[in-house]
Parts: C-alpha cells; sequence; structure tokens
C-alpha cells in the first residue's frame, strides 16, 4: 500500500453511559476506497463524524497526513462529506450548491461557475444550474451533493450511507458511478454503509464494525470468503454458524464432529485434535439431497422464494436452524421431508479462532 | 357525518354572529351620514374627513407604528436569538426556559401593565416612548420566539453541519444558511408582534405617560366621551391595517412552509 493519508489513533468517544467506540485504529491510504460495515448502532457514523471534525473524540488523536487534526473545526480540515439525507441547501439552487464551498474560499465568480459546470457535467447533471433542490428526484439530489463536497478536490471524501434513500436499481447504477468518480478523481473516499453488497461491489477495503469496535479489516474477498469471526460471517455473508469439536486430522481436512456426526473443513494450521471449533458455511454452499446420500441429517422446515433466490430452512437434530438458498428451480423436496445436507470442504470456513485457541 | 355537518355549520353561524356582524356593524357605520348610530341614513365619507383633519389622532398614529416598529425590530432581534440559542442548548432547564419565554403571552395583561409600571417607577424611568417599547418588546418576544423555534425544529441540523464541512465558519454558517431559512418564521413573527404591539390598549394605559397616546388609548379615551362616527372610521382604519399585516404575515408563513416540504 502506498503512503498513509489518514490515521485513527485509539479513539474513544462515549455519549452519556454509552461508549459508542471503543479504541478504535486504523490507518487510511491515498486513493483507497474504504468501507465501514456495519449494522446501524455500530458507531460506524460517529467515527465518521469524528474524521469531519463535527464531534470530538472523548480519546485519542486523527492524523490527517501525519498532521494532528483531532482538535481542528470543520471547516479548517481537508475532508468533505456527504450527508446522508443529502443536506442540499433548500434556499440556493443546484449552481449555489455546489459552488457553496469554493465562495467561502473566495474563489473568482466566474471560475466558480465554471468549475461548478466542469462537476456539474461529472455527475451527469448538465443543464441543472438553475434548478432548486426540491425540483430534484432523489438521486439528482445525490449527485449534487457529491459535486458539492468533491468541487473541494478534499484529501478525503467521507459518505455516509447515501445511498440509502435510493431505491435499488438506481442504488445499483450509483454505486458503479461512484465507483468511476472515485478511480477518475484519484480522491481517497471513505464509505458507510449497512448493506454488505454495497461494500463488498465498491470498496478496496472493508472495515466490518461491531460495537464500537472493528471486528475485521481486508479486502471484500478475504472478508466475504475468509471471515475471521462468526460475526462477520453471519453479517457478510449470512452464513449458518455451526458450533463442534475437532475429531481428527487428516489429509489437509479437518473432520469436525457436531450433532453427534461427523462434517467436513479445510485444514487450517494451528489446529488441535480435541479443540471446540465454529465454523461459518454460507448458505448457497450448502448442499440438501436425498437421505441416501451422505451428509448431516436434516428436515426440511420451510421453503420460500426471496429475490430470486429458493430459501429452505432446515432442522438439525439438536434443533438449530440452517438456512439454505440456491438459485433456480424448485427442488422437489416437500416439507417435513427427512434430507441430508453436505458441503465441499473449502466451503466451510473456521471462524472465532482467536478466542477460542 | 350528516349530523356533525349540522353542528359545524352551528359554529360558523354563532363565529359570523359573535366576532364578523359587529365588525361589519362598525365598518358600515363609519360609513353613515347621520351622527347617531341608530340608524343608517345615507352614505357619506364625511367622518374620514374629519379623522384626517384631526391633528391629535394623527400623532397617535403615528406614534403607535412607531411604536410598533422599534418594538417588533428589537422582539424580533431578542426572540430570534433566543430560539436559535435554546435548540442547540441540552439543559436539562431548557423546557424550563421555553416555558419562561413565553410566559408574558399567558400572564393577564392587567397584571402586567401594572408590573411594569410599578417596576419603571422604581427605576424612576420617564414615562413615554422609552417605556412603551420596553413594555411591548416584552410581551412580542414569545410570538416571534415560538415562531422561530417551531420553524427550527423542521430545519434539518445536517444543514448547518454540511455549511461547516464546506469550509463555513460558524458565524458564517449562521448567516449563510440558517438566517435565510428562519426569515419568513422571523418575518410573520415580528408582523403578528406588530399587529399586538399596534393594537394594545391595556398595557399602554399603565406605561404611556401622561402625555404621549397610542392610536388604541386614544380610541379607548375618546370612548368616555361618547362613541362617534369618527370612532367607527378610525376603527375601520385600524382593521384594515391588521387584516393587511396579518395577511402578508399568512403569506410569509405559508412560504416557510412551502421551504419546509421542498427539503
Amino acid at each position: 500500500m502506498s503512503e498513509t493519508l489518514l490515521e485513527l489513533k485509539n479513539i474513544k468517544k462515549s455519549f452519556g453511559t454509552t461508549d459508542v467506540l471503543n479504541g478504535i485504529r486504523l490507518s487510511i491510504s491515498r486513493g483507497e476506497f474504504i468501507t465501514f460495515l456495519g449494522a446501524s448502532g455500530c458507531g460506524k457514523t460517529t467515527t465518521l463524524r469524528i474524521i469531519a471534525g463535527l464531534e470530538k473524540p472523548d480519546e485519542g488523536q486523527v492524523l490527517l497526513e501525519g498532521k494532528d487534526v483531532t482538535d481542528l473545526e470543520p471547516h479548517q480540515r481537508d475532508v468533505n462529506t456527504v450527508f446522508q439525507n443529502y443536506a442540499l441547501f433548500p434556499h440556493m439552487n443546484v449552481e449555489a450548491n455546489v459552488g457553496y464551498g469554493l465562495k467561502i474560499r473566495k474563489v473568482p465568480k466566474s471560475e466558480i461557475r465554471h468549475r461548478v459546470t466542469d462537476m456539474l457535467k461529472l455527475v451527469q447533471l448538465d443543464g441543472y444550474e438553475k434548478r432548486m433542490p426540491s425540483e430534484l428526484s432523489g438521486g439528482q439530489k445525490q449527485r449534487v451533493a457529491i459535486a458539492r463536497a468533491l468541487i473541494n478536490s478534499p484529501k478525503l471524501l467521507l459518505l455516509d450511507e447515501p445511498l440509502g434513500a435510493l431505491d435499488l436499481k438506481l442504488r445499483r447504477a450509483m454505486q458503479t458511478e461512484l465507483k468511476r468518480l472515485q478511480k477518475k478523481l484519484g480522491i481517497t473516499f471513505l464509505y458507510i454503509t449497512h448493506d454488505q453488497e454495497e461494500a463488498i461491489n465498491m470498496s478496496d477495503r472493508i472495515v466490518v464494525m461491531r460495537e464500537g469496535k472493528f471486528e475485521q479489516t481486508g479486502t471484500p474477498d478475504e472478508i466475504y470468503n475468509h471471515p475471521k469471526t462468526s460475526y462477520v460471517a453471519d453479517f457478510v455473508g449470512n452464513a449458518n454458524i455451526i458450533r463442534g469439536t475437532v475429531h481428527s486430522i487428516r489429509d489437509g481436512e479437518v473432520l469436525v464432529e457436531t450433532e453427534n456426526q461427523i462434517v467436513k473443513a479445510a485444514a487450517v494450521p494451528g489446529i488441535r485434535q480435541g479443540q471446540s471449533v465454529t465454523l461459518a458455511v454460507r448458505r448457497e454452499n450448502i448442499r440438501v439431497c436425498k437421505e441416501d446420500q451422505e451428509g448431516l441429517d436434516a428436515v426440511l422446515e420451510d421453503k420460500s422464494f426471496q429475490a430470486g433466490q429458493l430459501h429452505m430452512t432446515l432442522k438439525l437434530g439438536s434443533g438449530k436452524e440452517i438456512t439454505v438458498s440456491r438459485y433456480g428451480m424448485d427442488t422437489g423436496l416437500v416439507q417435513g421431508e427427512k434430507v441430508r445436507i453436505s458441503w465441499n470442504p473449502e466451503h466451510a470456513v473456521f471462524v472465532n479462532l482467536a478466542q477460542e485457541a | 357525518m350528516r349530523k356533525k355537518w349540522k353542528w359545524s355549520y352551528l359554529y360558523l353561524g354563532l363565529m359570523i354572529l359573535l366576532m364578523y356582524l359587529p365588525i361589519v356593524i362598525v365598518v358600515v357605520f363609519s360609513f353613515n351620514e347621520s351622527r347617531l348610530s341608530a340608524s343608517f341614513t345615507g352614505f357619506s365619507l364625511k367622518w374620514y374627513q374629519a379623522l384626517a383633519a384631526d391633528r391629535d389622532l394623527k400623532e397617535a398614529l403615528m406614534n403607535s407604528i412607531l411604536l410598533g416598529a422599534a418594538s417588533c425590530l428589537l422582539s424580533a432581534v431578542i426572540g430570534t436569538l433566543g430560539a436559535v440559542g435554546m435548540a442547540r442548548v441540552k439543559y436539562r432547564s431548557k423546557g424550563m426556559m421555553e416555558y419562561l419565554s413565553t410566559i408574558p403571552i399567558m400572564i393577564p395583561e392587567i397584571i402586567l401593565g401594572m408590573v411594569f409600571l410599578v417596576f419603571f417607577s422604581l427605576l424612576d424611568l420617564p414615562f413615554g416612548m422609552t417605556t412603551l417599547i420596553l413594555a411591548h418588546t416584552t410581551f412580542c418576544i414569545p410570538y416571534i420566539f415560538m415562531m422561530v423555534k417551531a420553524r427550527l425544529v423542521g430545519i434539518d441540523k445536517s444543514l448547518e453541519e454540511a455549511a461547516l464541512d464546506l469550509g463555513a465558519t460558524p458565524v458564517r454558517a449562521f448567516f449563510d444558511i440558517t438566517i435565510p431559512l428562519i426569515a419568513p418564521a422571523i418575518l410573520s413573527g415580528s408582523l403578528l408582534a406588530f399587529a399586538m404591539s399596534f393594537d394594545d390598549v391595556v398595557i399602554s394605559i399603565f406605561v404611556n405617560g401622561p402625555r404621549l397616546n397610542t392610536l388604541p388609548v386614544k380610541v379607548y379615551a375618546q370612548l368616555k366621551t361618547g362613541v362617534t362616527p369618527e370612532i367607527n372610521a378610525l376603527c375601520t382604519v385600524i382593521l384594515l391595517v391588521i387584516v393587511l399585516v396579518l395577511g402578508i404575515s399568512a403569506l410569509a408563513g405559508r412560504r416557510s412552509q412551502k421551504q419546509n416540504h421542498g427539503e
């Protein structure tokens, strides 16, 4: 990775008696697209507000290009924000909104007009200069908000769930567009979302947050395919979490005993026999087959179609529920039918190793 | 449903009968030729001419306008600052302070007048325009305070944050963003305050001093010598001014609401 742009050092913050951030550390490289992913209330917005200067941390430091900016006011930082609800100034037209940052910096009027036109072209809103925010659609407002922040060429652009209010189709289109803008301008993006798909589609690096802490940091591939904790596996990959003990290890496969049966997982270094382990298996990697095949005993509880996928809820012998999803046709299995479930060893990932070792 | 309709008609009828009929009568009789308000004998503008010739009345009118303008300006500044400040703090006593700020509306005017009289004489202030402005400013503040407070609730806090984020100092953000957004509320609050100040009698009587008359006080004083059609004409003029002012205030209020919905 290239040079460090932003560094968070042991940031702590609490509101009243609730700890929102518990000692966050992170460094962000220049030009990176980094995403904070977490459920609402995990502290991701607070982290962003601390970086923007809209909130002061109780402890810790924020370093921008190596300089301590912890005590600087928002207007003294080379950081701009795209707010969750756009926060367009309702009494100013698009041109005045986008040019506001330049106007404050006393850029000559003719240059402001020129740069606003260019910026609007970049976000595909040319010709909208004189419109008022109330005359724009949600997607257009979003583009104006992005243009208004980007025109100041910030060192770091913070985006707080900017696509949250848009419908699915528009959201997908905006994801592509944001990524394109980021590549084109080379500006570092810090993006906040609770949507794992969005995070995986856009980011160079994802930080999964949980209860004011960083659960795992890594590339989308690392987060999705190699989750370190059961929380990440569940939140990002919608994985099933299966607990058991290591029965034996052979030929690069670990045999894990669960539900009084044996399941397989790919070996990882440091696994010992008899150790209790947690496996994460994503729903789409589980095969469901008739009773004559090998696998864990289960009973089909429920079937439903969701977003083009067939979802099956299965119950294991202990009563534990397993969710399986697959594209395509119905399996011909009926509710209450006894089935067996299995997976390829490489699809079962050991999680929570750090806690359980 | 039908039954409710009938009740609402009854309400409407009562409203018209009790509130608007007397007003209409006053207006009609201001054009009456006869001095007696017993019967309408013919259309005439002579009472308006008499009104225009009355120098005392004109002076009282000027006093009222000056008083209304000064107190609504002062209270606009104080009330706005109060509402904006109150929206930012998170004291536990905030609710209490907001309540205290609106109390002048709830205290009976006669008591407020008494209190001002006692207080101003204690301070040894000469009674006249100064004391009038002080008293009127006091009871005008709540109108602006409440209007601006209501408007602030509808303004997204992140707007000002966005301005700060884009490089504006807090003061700049206040003038660029907050002030334009609450301006309609300040305007409609001020107009309401002006209307309140313009037609106030009770408090003014206590603090106006021996020589200074406001228009409503003058009207009240003239009543002692009997209702002349000239008073009817004067009331019609005052009514017209108040209706105009309130009309503008309502328009400003509607514009403010529209902007709110536009976000």
